[in-house]
């Protein structure tokens, strides 16, 4: 998956991601409160935190989906405040729930995704390929509504890279999968980001956390820690697992 | 907007309702079930009323009269009676709808070629009914008078005035017959009413599975999701206009006098403003029961205030004043004069200009409101 795109050359230094204090409130609560970090071109960056820490919002607000209330961030070189529509041909975008057409076929959200994409000649070429590289060839004319839940998430995956983004954004992908199904999705994701597309992922799963080239800590909006998982891990003192911190963080919200 | 995003986004609407095999049943289904239920049940024209007879006069003439009067198929004599308060009584106990006095001079005065007066009494509580039974007596009094008249023009100078005083000539539906004027309202109520409840319905059920979501993330343009969605239902209305006038042209006799390709081109100005109407309705609506219940808060109104079963003559100022924000209006006065009176585009310019308008408002309005946003 060579990025197409310039400034976001796999394996190049500058940050493909940039989010700069990034605020959201609704009604009365604040979603994301004062966010900032960098993503790196080719990074499996995660995005962790216990329910209602703010990984969708933040997710969202880079897809230019939500509007930030305040804040700026660039995503693949555009600035997605001001200009939310032009970063969507430069991102893949998987939801939390299954997006896709349960009453069309593997085959034609596949075929309707890539004309959405705009991709004219070679699209064909283009589903084949995701067919293959999603392992999804088993069922190319089984609706997609009665699909299994691993099939059904790569499936989704498939159509958020037709159009080769430099950047995908994955939405809790691995939330009610089973362990054969997210050992083969994670085989895929380490094979993208090999090929030099920038993978964000957000989990609450903390045993995801080793998958993650840098990871970000969400907890009540708020980022507590940012670094490789090692990092991430000290900076909450020595001996601690990510699992133990990620408890300690969601008992004291409860309190 | 790009054709071949366009393409995409219609191609999957046409495979999805295809899938749909209840609701293309229903689409397809429904117009002619409501046409054969408002043809056949739901007459606005009375037959059969239950008459009272109080004949003073008991006369040759008199009886000739009421005789006339029954063969309209409007009125049935049930009762005699003997005097005019009996005659109320029976209507207001609801015994009978309607009561024709003749005075006891009937007779002798139409000899004399004096005018004469014979009442007729009709419970109008309901106005439609009423109405139409007025318009049946009137037209056999007319005829009455111009039978009396011939037959006194061989003795022209006894003549005064009129024998009987009315004067009414229905034209262009001269049997008076209300399926002739309901067909083309249901073609209208057809359209609005599909149009409208599917196309809020698509596409808040996007919304609410959430491919709405997965959708917006792409480069796909508002337009483009909006046009996508809705033009499948262009080609489901034409099937239901096709199909209600093929029904009613062949089954209701309803003449087709005008030129059906006004019909069919002033249709797509019609289709357009209430697909924008029902998508303006989604852009409120956050889940598919409020969908309805938007579209049914439209629909009331649609049908009370736009001509389709009362005449907007009789509306009371304001209630004509928001009958001309409805498609429907423009449209049923459209039809009407197409189909039964033969206008021709010249004629029906006006209202198609009025339907162009509504249609880039509605449309325009609801492209503006739909924002590829969250939250």
């Amino acid at each position: 998956m060579p990025g197409s795109f310039p400034g976001t050359e796999p394996g190049g230094t500058d940050p493909v991601v940039e989010v700069h204090s990034i605020v959201r409130r609704f009604a009365k609560i604040t979603a994301v409160d004062d966010v900032s970090f960098e993503i790196r071109s080719g990074e499996i960056f995660g995005i962790l935190g216990p329910n209602g820490s703010g990984k969708t919002t933040t997710v969202r607000i880079l897809c230019g989906l939500l509007q930030p209330t305040s804040g700026t961030a660039r995503v693949a070189g555009i600035d997605v405040v001001r200009d939310p529509d032009a970063v969507k041909s430069r991102i893949g975008y998987m939801s939390q729930s299954f997006g896709l057409y349960r009453d069309l076929t593997v085959e034609e959200n596949l075929r309707f995704y890539a004309g959405v994409y705009d991709l004219e000649r070679g699209w064909r070429e283009r589903v084949d390929w995701a067919i293959q590289a999603m392992h999804i060839s088993a069922a190319p004319r089984q609706l997609a509504g009665t699909l299994s839940g691993g099939i059904k998430q790569r499936l989704a995956l498939a159509c958020a890279l037709l159009h080769s983004p430099p950047v995908v954004f994955l939405d809790e992908p691995t939330a009610g999968v089973d362990p054969a199904a997210r050992r083969l999705f994670w085989k895929i994701i380490r094979g993208l980001a090999d090929g030099g597309t920038t993978v964000i992922v957000t989990t609450h799963y903390m045993d995801e956390a080793e998958k993650f080239d840098r990871l970000a800590f969400l907890s009540r909006g708020k980022l507590k820690a940012v670094g490789t998982p090692g990092e991430v891990k000290s900076s909450f003192g020595v001996g601690r697992s990510l699992e133990d911190i990620f408890v300690t963080l969601q008992e004291g919200e409860g309190a | 907007m790009t054709r071949h995003r366009l393409r995409s986004m219609i191609w999957k609407e046409f495979i999805q309702m295809r899938r749909d095999r209840a609701t293309v049943a229903l689409m397809l289904g429904i117009p002619i079930i409501q046409l054969l239920a408002f043809g056949f049940a739901i007459r606005l024209d009375v037959r059969h009323l239950p008459m009272a007879v109080y004949d003073e006069s008991r006369t040759q003439e008199s009886r000739d009269l009421i005789q006339k009067l029954e063969a309209t198929g409007n009125f049935d004599v049930t009762r005699h009676v003997g005097s005019y308060e009996e005659a109320n009584r029976l209507i207001d106990r609801g015994a009978v709808r309607a009561a024709i006095v003749i005075p006891e001079d009937y007779a002798r005065r139409i000899k004399r070629g004096r005018s004469t007066a014979p009442q007729l009494l009709v419970d109008a509580s309901d106005p439609n009914t009423s109405q139409n039974a007025i318009a049946a007596a009137q037209l056999v009094g007319q005829r009455k008078n111009i039978e009396i008249l011939s037959s006194l023009s061989r003795a022209p100078s006894r003549v005064e005035t009129p024998p009987v005083d009315i004067r009414v000539r229905p034209l262009y539906n001269p049997a008076l017959k209300s399926s002739i004027f309901i067909v083309p309202g249901i073609i209208g109520m057809i359209l609005s009413i599909t149009m409208v409840i599917i196309t809020s319905m698509s596409v808040v059920r996007e919304r609410e599975s959430g491919t709405l979501e997965q959708l917006i993330v792409t480069p796909i343009t508002r337009g483009e999701i909006m046009i996508g969605k809705i033009a499948p239902y262009v080609l489901v209305g034409y099937v239901q206009l096709t199909a209600v006038l093929t029904l009613g042209h062949f089954i209701f006799n309803v003449p087709i006098r005008g030129s059906l390709l006004v019909i069919y081109v002033v249709t797509f100005l019609f289709i357009t403003a209430n697909l924008g109407l029902g998508l303006f309705i989604s852009t409120l609506a956050k889940t598919q029961a409020q969908a309805m219940q938007g579209s049914y808060f439209f629909f009331l109104p649609n049908v009370l205030l736009s001509g389709f079963m009362f005449p907007r003559e009789g509306m009371p100022v304001l209630a004509r004043e928001v009958g001309l924000l409805f498609p429907l209006t423009y449209y049923l006065q459209i039809l009407r004069g197409v189909i039964l009176k033969g206008e021709n585009f010249l004629d029906v310019l006006p209202q198609t200009g009025m339907l162009l308008l509504l249609a880039l408002l509605f449309f325009g309005f609801s492209v503006q409101r739909f924002q590829k946003r969250l939250g």
